[in-house]
C-alpha cells in the first residue's frame, strides 16, 4: 500500500511502535556481521527454543549492532515501557539460563551489561554510565541495535521518513539551505562541505542528475558504513531521497562492497519495502517527485572508493580514476551531474532535516559540526564502533571510551584513516580529532578507522604492511603510483628483512614526496602517509632496523626465540606443536631451539606453561 | 558446454548492455563458481565488445576468479586490525595444514569489516572471530 499523506505515515508509525515495544516484552539478539561472527545465530536459536519449550510470552527478534563489539554477542530484554536491559558475551547456555530466569521474573543483574530506563534498585548500571558509552554521543548510530533493520515500520516508528515528507513539501532550495547552514562535511575523509557539493550539482545544467551513496568501505580497519547499512539501511535511503529532491535527481545508486553480503541483503530488502510503501518510485508520498535507487555491488577494488573510479565501475569499466576537473557534480555518472556522498554523510541528512541546523551544530566544532563514527580496533580493550563529537581529544577516545590497551601494555601509536592515513604517536594524544588537525599532524580523518597499537607493534613493519596494500591496490594507470609505491615497498621489505642499506631512509623519503606530489588520484597521493608519519615520529625504530635489531620483536629476520634453561621443565609441549621440528630435547630435561630450523611462528610461546620461551 | 552458454544467455538477457558487465559477471560467477575462459568469450560475443574489455574487467576486481575453486572457500582476513593481531601466523598455519588439500581454496581478503573480532577467518561465507592458529585450523577442519 502506498503512503500518500502524513496520516498514512502516522498510521504506520503507530503500527511500528507496537512491533518495537510489544506489550508482551521482547528478547532481541544483535545479528549484524560482528554479532554473527561471534555466534549470535546460536544465541538467537537458543532463545527461540526456550520461548517455545517453556511457553514464555516474550517475542524473539533480531536487531543491528549496538557498537560494543568487544562484548558480542549481545542480547537485550525489552519492556513495553521502553526499558531495555543488555547482556553481553552471550552463548547458547547463557541464553537458555537467562530465558528460564526471565520466566521467574529474575532479571539476572549478575549477567547484565547495562540498562536504559528501568529501576536503579535492580543493581544494573545505566548503559550511558559504562565507560564505553559515557563519552559518546550517538546520533547516526542511535537506532542501530534498537530497530529491526528488516522492517521499515520500526524505522518509521522512530520518526523515520517524516523528514523526507517534510522536505518534499518544502522548496528544494530551502532543503539545501538547511544542509548548508548545518555545515555538514563529507564523512568519507576529505571533509568537503556537503551543502556546497549539492548546490554545485543543482546549478549544473541539464534535466538528468544522479545521486550516489559511496559504500565502498575499502579501508581495512573501518566498518562504520557496514554497521549503518546493516543496522539502519533506511536512514541512508531517506537521506538520499532528501538529497535527490534538493539537487533535482531522479535516480540514485548505492555502491556497496560485495565483501559485505549482509549489508547488501539488508539494503535490497529495505529498498523493496520503501518501494512498496511508495517512498521510492514515482509520486513519492503523494507529491510529484519521483526517485529510484539501484544497488550496485562493488567487485573488490580499494581504488573504487575514489569517486571517479567508482563511477567508472558503475558504468561497467575497470575502476580507474580520471583527472578532475571536470568534477562529478558537473559531469559524473554517464556524463551527468552527480552527487557522491558516503554512507555516514547520507545518514546524517535526515537528522538535520528533522531536527534542524541549530540542533546539528550543538555538537562538534564550529568548522566541523556534528559527530563522527570511528571504529576502534587493534590493541584496545573496548573494541567497537564509537560515535563522538568532532573535536574530541584522541586520548579521551582511546583511554576512556576504548579503555586503553589490554594486559597493561603501553600505548604506542594510533593509526588513523587506514592505508591513506598516518600513525600518530602516544605523545599526540591531546590532539583534538578534526579534519584540519589530523592533516596537520600528517594523518587524515579518512573513513574513521582507528587502529590502536601497543609496544608489540613494529612501526616499520606496519608501514610495510600498508604500502603492500596500497601498492597491490594501485590501479596501475599513472607511473608515480604504480612504480613509486613498488620501489618504496622494496626498500621497506629489505629493511624489515634485515638487509637495509645506508641511505635507504633518505631515498624512501624522497620517493614518498615524489609519489605524494605527482600521483593522479587520492590513492597515490595518500599512500606515502603511513611511511612519512612513521619516519617522522618513529625514526629511531627505522635506524634500529638498519643496525640489525627490531625493537618490537616482530621482524623475523631481526630476532630469534630461545628457551631459558632454568625455567624449562622439559614437558615437551613446545616440541609437539613446533611445525618445523626446530625444538630438540629429552623428556624432563631442558629443551632448546635450533635457530636455523626455527620459522619464528611463535607456536611454542603460546603453549609453554612455564613462560620459558622469549624473544632475543 | 551448452549448459554454460545457457547460463550466459540467461544472465545477459537480464543484464543487457555493456554497462551491466560487472553485475553480469558476478551472477555468472555465482552460478559457475568461477569465470571460465569460454564464459568470458561468450559474454564478449553476446555484448558485442572485445574480449580484452571483458578480460580487463574480470582481472581488475578482486572478487572475480578465473580458475576453479575448491569445494570449501577459506578466506583469511588481512586487514589492519587482523594484521596487528597476528593474521599472518594464522594464514601460515592454514597453508601448512590445508595447502595441499584440493578441497580447500585458501584466499586472502582485504577486510571483512569485523575488525573488532580480529583476527577473522571466513569459512564458506561464515565469519569466525577471535582466532589463534590452532583454533583457525580446527574451525576449517570442522567445515570439511
Amino acid at each position: 500500500m502506498k503512503l500518500r499523506s502524513l496520516e498514512d505515515l502516522e498510521r504506520v508509525r503507530q503500527e511500528g511502535k507496537t512491533l518495537l515495544w510489544p506489550a508482551e516484552g521482547k528478547i532481541l539478539v544483535g545479528m549484524a556481521s560482528c554479532g554473527l561472527a561471534s555466534g549470535a545465530a546460536a544465541v538467537y536459536q537458543a532463545f527461540c527454543e526456550a520461548v517455545e519449550s517453556q511457553g514464555l510470552k516474550f517475542r524473539v527478534g533480531e536487531t543491528g549492532c549496538l557498537g560494543f563489539c568487544a562484548r558480542e554477542p549481545i542480547a537485550e530484554l525489552r519492556f513495553p515501557d521502553e526499558t531495555r536491559i543488555f547482556y553481553g558475551e552471550m552463548d547458547r547456555d547463557k541464553a537458555l539460563e537467562l530465558a528460564s530466569s526471565f520466566s521467574h521474573g529474575d532479571l539476572r543483574p549478575d549477567l547484565a551489561l547495562g540498562r536504559i530506563g528501568g529501576d536503579p534498585a535492580w543493581e544494573i548500571p545505566e548503559l550511558e554510565q559504562i565507560t564505553f558509552y559515557r563519552g559518546q554521543r550517538r546520533r547516526v548510530l542511535a537506532d542501530c541495535g534498537l530497530i529491526n533493520p528488516l522492517d521499515i515500520r520500526e524505522y518509521i516508528a522512530q520518526g523515520g521518513y517524516f523528514a523526507a515528507w517534510q522536505a518534499l513539501h518544502m522548496p528544494p532550495e530551502a532543503v539545501l539551505e538547511e544542509i548548508k547552514r548545518a555545515g555538514l562535511r563529507g564523512r568519507g575523509g576529505a571533509g568537503f562541505p556537503t551543502g556546497k557539493k549539492w548546490e554545485l550539482a543543482r546549478s549544473a545544467p541539464g534535466p538528468k542528475k544522479y545521486v550516489i551513496c559511496n559504500g565502498d568501505e575499502g579501508d581495512p580497519g573501518a566498518y562504520m558504513d557496514r554497521s549503518v547499512l546493516e543496522g539502519n539501511p533506511h536512514s541512508v535511503i531517506e537521506g538520499m531521497i532528501i538529497g535527490a529532491y534538493a539537487v533535482g535527481a531522479d535516480e540514485g545508486y548505492i555502491y556497496v562492497r560485495a565483501e559485505y553480503p549482509l549489508a547488501v541483503k539488508h539494503l535490497r530488502i529495505a529498498v523493496a519495502q520503501a518501494e512498496e510503501l511508495g517512498l521510492l518510485g514515482s509520486d513519492i508520498l503523494g507529491t510529484t517527485f519521483s526517485f529510484r535507487i539501484h544497488i550496485f555491488e562493488g567487485a573488490g577494488a580499494f581504488v573504487c572508493g575514489e569517486e571517479t573510479a567508482l563511477i567508472a565501475s558503475i558504468e561497467g569499466r575497470r575502476g580507474q580514476p580520471r583527472p578532475r576537473p571536470p568534477y562529478p557534480v558537473g559531469s559524473g555518472l554517464f556524463g551527468k551531474p552527480t552527487v557522491i556522498n558516503n554512507v555516514e554523510t547520507w545518514a546524517n541528512v535526515p537528522l538535520i532535516s528533522r531536527h534542524g541546523a541549530e540542533w546539528f551544530r550543538t555538537l562538534g566544532t564550529s568548522r566541523s559540526p556534528g559527530t563522527k563514527i570511528f571504529s576502534l580496533t587493534g590493541k584496545v580493550r573496548n573494541t567497537g564502533l564509537v560515535e563522538v563529537p568532532i573535536g574530541t581529544p584522541l586520548g579521551q577516545l582511546i583511554s576512556e571510551v576504548g579503555g586503553g590497551p589490554p594486559q597493561g601494555k603501553a600505548l604506542k601509536a594510533v593509526q588513523i584513516g587506514g592505508p591513506s592515513g598516518g600513525c600518530l604517536p602516544a605523545e599526540l594524544l591531546d590532539l583534538a580529532i578534526d579534519y584540519e588537525t589530523l592533516t596537520q599532524a600528517g594523518s587524515m580523518m579518512g573513513s574513521g578507522g582507528m587502529v590502536v597499537l601497543d609496544e608489540d607493534t613494529c612501526m616499520v613493519e606496519l608501514a610495510r604492511f600498508f604500502l603492500e596494500f596500497t601498492q597491490a591496490e594501485s590501479c596501475g594507470q599513472c607511473p608515480p603510483c604504480r612504480i613509486g609505491t613498488k620501489r618504496m615497498l622494496e626498500i621497506l621489505t629489505r629493511i624489515t628483512a634485515g638487509r637495509g642499506r645506508p641511505g635507504d631512509l633518505e631515498l624512501l623519503e624522497e620517493l614518498a614526496h615524489g609519489v605524494q606530489e605527482t600521483s593522479l588520484c587520492g590513492l597515490g597521493r595518500t599512500a606515502p602517509n603511513p611511511v612519512l608519519t612513521t619516519l617522522r615520529y618513529f625514526r629511531a625504530e627505522y635506524e634500529a632496523h638498519l643496525a640489525g635489531h627490531c625493537p618490537a620483536g616482530v621482524c623475523r629476520a631481526l630476532f630469534s626465540y630461545a628457551i631459558a634453561e632454568e625455567k624449562c621443565a622439559g614437558c615437551g609441549l613446545c616440541l609437539r606443536v613446533c611445525p618445523s621440528g626446530a625444538i630438540w630435547g629429552e623428556p624432563g630435561k631442558p629443551h632448546r631451539i635450533v635457530k636455523a630450523l626455527c620459522i619464528r611462528c611463535g607456536a611454542c610461546v603460546s603453549v609453554c606453561p612455564k613462560g620459558a620461551i622469549a624473544k632475543l | 558446454m551448452s549448459d554454460m552458454n545457457q547460463v550466459v544467455d540467461r544472465i545477459i538477457a537480464r543484464h543487457p548492455g555493456e554497462k551491466n558487465l560487472i553485475p553480469a559477471l558476478q551472477e555468472i560467477q555465482g552460478e559457475l563458481g568461477y569465470l571460465p575462459e569460454l564464459a568470458l568469450e561468450a559474454v564478449a560475443q553476446r555484448l558485442k565488445i572485445p574480449l580484452s574489455r571483458v578480460y580487463g574487467v574480470a582481472t581488475f576486481y578482486a572478487q572475480f576468479r578465473l580458475t576453479k575453486p575448491g569445494e570449501h572457500l577459506v578466506q583469511v582476513c588481512r586487514g589492519t586490525a587482523c594484521h596487528v593481531r597476528g593474521s599472518q601466523v594464522i594464514q601460515e598455519a592454514l597453508a601448512r595444514e590445508f595447502g595441499g588439500d584440493g578441497r580447500v581454496s585458501l584466499e586472502e581478503v582485504r577486510c571483512v569489516g569485523c575488525c573488532s573480532l580480529a583476527p577473522v577467518v571466513v569459512v564458506d561465507g561464515r565469519p569466525f572471530g577471535r582466532l589463534d592458529p590452532q583454533k583457525a585450523v580446527s574451525v576449517v577442519r570442522g567445515a570439511l
